[in-house]
């Protein structure tokens, strides 16, 4: 099954890739955009859906600074954490 | 092998070639090339491969002397450091892959002549850079491209774990359109263990080890992504390819380990043209044939065409030969390093490059026919009727006075300090960097039982725009000086030629001058080139480049303790100007400052005038009677002093006497000039080897110069702050 | 003394790390992949780009068949120091607490730093004064320390803030300047700034021998 991780910085971290595209987007021009997040996307082929969660919390993501996703891309509800 | 669907004379010259060298190929193959020897020999016979408008020039450059261990036609050239160690080094450019995504194309340069320096068993110890940019302050392309040239230089520099220890960045407004990615590479080798790429030993086998082949940069330059040639029209893929330093890492240790292990005959690293370059390279320099089965090759993409898979510049792989015998243990020790090696071929007696997909033959030509039978060209050299350069624009004030020249040359982004450049790339893994960037005018590093290497790579594009035989002169003499300041002596060269279009007479005329001026320095110095690159049609919508012929020189140093530095450092220490300097405003930074057009011709040079004093300086550093020293480059004496005073955090006071024009004096600009510092005793023994002039003394917080009636005056605090100015590019 | 320097694909500064730790006892290399620590004394998990950082910056070194040997040392007291990657290794090993996260001026950034030594009594800093001042290089593009507030005022208590960057050097923008830390158990040390890089006055300062002369001082110790 293939499924979709999405990593990204824990609410209060800091996030220099973040604000540095926040600071960009008003020079070129594009008003009204705040909290911006910089992440990453993991895409995964996986004979057990139920194994991601667990990946997720020893290698994927790091928990201390990183909230994961999981999202299953048949339609199935995913997790979040 | 079937003909249908052979490609038309019109589709060869889509790919690059002219009619009379499709014409040509056909006789050399007494038929029509196929899909995929047209795409093979497009390539072996392009400009960048076969060197067609610029070997017959380059043959005319001293390529012996004394150190020379390997020279021009390797991977990279190699010169003696004693104690059977060789240095290894080669220049090369990444202009148009960076001119199109700064980041992977600066990194990939990287790559690229790293892999050169380690495919002749020589592992890195050192990269350099050098740069050319538009105006950054007023060109927000040109920043976008420096800021991703240098991120990729560090990327790849920082991440293998080899230091970039020094480099040069320019910014002119003929660069706006171009910019100029040139990377240097040095490594380090045992002489008795350096390998050759001809390939050897029939029935021996060809292993390709490192990353899977994809479609990253077929053609190069998109050549071919826009032709339309059967089945290629159906995916034109962006051309840009992607550089992997992990990779990389693990291709370096394995390849030596591999030389250590005595397991392979010959090694050759994949960069432009890919499979096709490397194996034809192989074959010519054995004198033997390859037969390569393309099924066999590790893809990326499955679908791929054999002649894509020949062609592919998919980067971090190598080709090695092997004798049958070591092929289980060569593949054993590939997989330990993760860069699993794959057989992909065999050495044969047959003179034929042949590629096969699995039992079916899809090309044959011979060896030679792809890589020495490319028509070379005679240039047709001219020079300009008419200025090819438009005036640099005007930055400062017409009323300046001598103080605010100073301040805005210490402040201009061709003088202001590199620090936000190059704290971008780790400068000292690997623990033998003696001198930092910024410590002394070239880079130094240490070698095995005390002994140093002296490293520094310059070009100057509007000198040589102004004239191209003495300006190129001037470059080859401020590299040596560079070296002289560390306490190095030449050992060799490597050169970078960044030109506009050469089929255009004025262009031609600059290479040819130009070659003749290298040629004329190398010479003199003593100096051979060792190898080099050769980078051509860089022209923007706007005209050419100026023409950049971009020097690196190693160097050597008998006591690494007394490399030699650029800043002053004690209070008292007398400061002299050294060297038959005769400083000249036409062509300057100042000139460029004031917006003025670039002269027509440079003063002569004495160069062996200028060797002379070089030797002096170097033997007087080498003798530790030296507190510094410095060359006289861009932005003349004054800003020579000011470097001083900032690298050494001390003022100085210096009074030039009676001066005609304090202008020229203090800013003008020629090879041969260096500024020293130390002890008044040392300077008076300096002083009997070459011309020299106590101009003032090491102290206080503030530049102070008087020059007959000009005054100029400038704490140390405004001068650091106006050397900042770089650092606003990067907040 | 005997010093084992880990070597993983991609590491850069283990050969650095091996003459620094040389110039006070044994030095080897020891091979991610294999699980015998030659009887080694002490553990450096050195610089570099273990695995290309992919991921995140010693992801994936953490889970190599020789780091599970050097945990299992660690969790027995043994001497474990980690410089930069290996810093970050060994926070993603859980050895050490807290993260390293991208600097914030998102740079890559090579730059002499002055270290201050907070606590000069854990194995790695008894060859130091309290407070004094280290002149040690730092190079690294993902050094900003992060932990949770409350948890760093309970490191400080502990005096598990090792070394902090002088006034004005931190560049990366860690928390309350921390630039190396310890475990709990005072055994395991890891730090930004590179004192294998500081053991030579031809190269730079000689400050760094400090941390190697230290480990070498403990683990005698230990041994008497």
């Amino acid at each position: 099954m293939r499924v979709r991780v999405l990593v990204r910085p824990k609410a209060g971290i800091l996030d220099p890739q973040g604000v540095a595209v926040e600071q960009a987007l008003p020079a070129l021009g594009f008003g009204g955009v705040t909290d911006v997040r910089i992440g990453r996307l993991i895409e995964l082929e996986v004979d057990d859906p139920a194994q991601v969660d667990e990946m997720c919390r020893k290698l994927l993501a790091n928990p201390l600074v990183e909230d994961y996703e999981v999202q299953l891309l048949d339609g199935a509800a995913g997790t979040a954490s | 092998m079937a003909d249908a669907g052979l490609p038309t004379v019109e589709e060869a010259m889509a790919l690059g070639l002219t009619r009379g060298e499709y014409e040509l190929v056909c006789e050399k193959l007494d038929r029509p090339p196929n899909q995929v020897e047209l795409a093979m020999f497009s390539l072996l016979w392009s400009e960048h491969c076969a060197y067609k408008h610029s070997k017959k020039l380059l043959m005319t450059l001293p390529t012996e002397g004394e150190f020379v261990v390997m020279g021009p036609g390797e991977n990279a050239g190699a010169v003696d450091v004693g104690d059977g160690l060789v240095c290894a080094f080669k220049v090369e450019s990444h202009n148009h892959p960076s001119a199109v995504e700064p980041f992977q194309g600066a990194a990939t340069g990287v790559g690229g002549i790293l892999r050169d320096i380690f495919a002749i068993g020589a592992r890195p110890i050192a990269v350099l850079d050098s740069l050319r940019f538009g105006d950054p302050g007023t060109s927000e392309r040109s920043r976008f491209l420096l800021d991703g040239a240098v991120s990729g230089i560090g990327h790849y520099g920082n991440s293998i774990g080899v230091p970039t220890v020094g480099g040069e960045v320019y910014f002119e407004e003929p660069y706006e359109q171009n910019c100029l990615v040139n990377a240097m590479a040095l490594g380090l080798g045992e002489r008795e263990k350096l390998v050759r790429s001809a390939a050897a030993g029939i029935g021996n086998i060809l292993v390709l080890y490192g990353a899977s082949t994809g479609r990253d940069g077929i053609g190069g330059a998109s050549v071919l992504a826009s032709a339309e040639l059967g089945e290629l029209s159906e995916d034109k893929r962006p051309t840009v390819q992607v550089g992997d330093p992990f990779e990389e890492s693990k291709l370096l240790e394995c390849s030596l380990e591999l030389l250590e292990a005595g397991l392979i005959v010959a090694l050759q690293d994949l960069g432009a043209a890919g499979l096709t370059s490397s194996a034809s390279e192989m074959a010519s320099k054995g004198e033997v044939g390859i037969d390569i089965d393309v099924a066999k090759v590790p893809l990326r993409e499955a679908d791929m065409e054999p002649f894509e898979i020949m062609v592919s510049e998919s980067q971090e792989r190598m080709l090695c030969v092997v004798e049958p015998g070591k092929l289980d243990t060569v593949i054993a020790l590939t997989d330990k390093w993760e860069v699993h090696g794959t057989a992909i071929g065999t050495v044969t007696d047959t003179g034929q490059m042949r590629i096969f997909r699995g039992e079916e033959l899809v090309g044959e030509m011979p060896v030679v026919a792809l890589v020495d039978d490319c028509p070379l060209y005679d240039l047709d050299p001219a020079p300009p009727a008419a200025p090819i350069y438009p005036p640099p624009t005007a930055t400062l004030d017409p009323a300046a006075d001598l103080r605010q020249a100073l301040l805005a040359l210490i402040a201009s982004p061709n003088i202001a300090s590199r620090r936000p450049l190059f704290e971008q790339y780790d400068s000292i893994v690997q623990s033998r960097t003696v001198r930092r960037p910024e410590e002394s005018d070239a880079a130094v590093l240490q070698l095995p039982g005390g002994r140093g290497l002296a490293v520094s790579i310059d070009g100057n594009g509007r000198k040589v725009a102004a004239d191209p035989y003495r300006g190129t002169i001037g470059v080859v003499l401020e590299c040596a000086s560079n070296l002289a300041c560390a306490g190095a002596q030449p050992l060799g060269t490597t050169n970078n030629l960044n030109f506009g279009n050469p089929e255009k007479p004025h262009i031609a005329w600059q290479l040819t001058e130009a070659v003749r001026g290298l040629g004329e320095a190398c010479r003199a110095l003593e100096a051979p080139i060792v190898g080099g690159n050769v980078s051509l049609y860089n022209e923007g919508a706007s005209g050419p480049i100026y023409p950049t012929p971009v020097i690196g020189m190693v160097g050597r140093l008998p006591d690494v303790t007394r490399a030699g530095r650029l800043g002053f450092a004690r209070e008292g220490d007398a400061i002299a100007l050294v060297g038959r300097f005769s400083p000249a405003l036409p062509a300057s930074e100042l000139a460029r400052l004031r917006g003025e057009a670039l002269p027509d011709g440079l003063p002569d040079v004495d160069i062996a005038a200028v060797r002379a004093t070089q030797e002096a300086v170097r033997d007087a550093v080498r003798e530790g009677a030296l507190s510094s020293a410095h060359d006289i480059a861009e932005g003349g004496l004054l800003v020579a002093i000011a470097e001083s005073c900032l690298a050494g955090d001390v003022g100085a006071t210096l009074d030039l006497g009676a001066c005609e024009d304090a202008w020229s004096a203090l800013f003008g600009e020629a090879p041969g000039g260096f500024v020293v510092s130390g002890d008044p005793s040392a300077i008076a023994r300096l002083a009997e080897h070459t011309d020299v002039d106590v101009i003032g003394a090491v102290g206080g917080d503030r530049l102070h110069v008087r020059a007959g009636d000009g005054e100029a005056n400038a704490t140390l605090a405004e001068l650091r702050e106006a050397h900042r100015a770089l650092a606003r590019l990067f907040p | 003394m005997k010093f084992g320097v880990l070597r993983f694909p991609g590491s850069c500064d283990e050969v650095d790390a091996q003459l620094a730790a040389g110039r006070v006892g044994e030095a080897v290399l020891l091979w991610h992949r294999d699980r015998d620590l030659q009887g080694c004394d002490a553990i450096i998990v050195p610089g570099g780009f273990s695995y290309g950082d992919y991921l995140r910056a010693g992801a994936i070194a953490r889970f190599s068949p020789m780091m599970e040997e050097v945990i299992a040392f660690a969790r027995d007291g043994g001497l474990v120091l980690g410089i930069c990657n290996g810093f970050q290794v060994l926070c993603e090993a859980g050895l050490l607490p807290g993260a390293l996260l991208q600097n914030t001026n998102r740079r890559f950034t090579s730059r002499q730093v002055r270290l201050e030594v907070v606590n000069s009594e854990t194995p790695f800093t008894l060859a130091c004064a309290p407070g004094e001042l280290l002149s040690v290089p730092a190079k690294h593009g993902s050094g900003r320390y992060y932990a949770p507030d409350d948890q760093i005022d309970a490191m400080e208590a502990a005096g598990q803030v090792v070394v902090r960057y002088a006034p004005g050097d931190c560049f990366n923008g860690s928390a309350r300047d921390i630039a190396g830390v310890c475990n709990q158990a005072g055994n395991v040390f890891g730090l930004m700034p590179h004192p294998e890089h500081a053991v030579d006055p031809l190269t730079g300062s000689t400050d760094g021998l400090r941390i190697f002369e230290s480990m070498a001082m403990a683990a005698e110790g230990v041994r008497g």
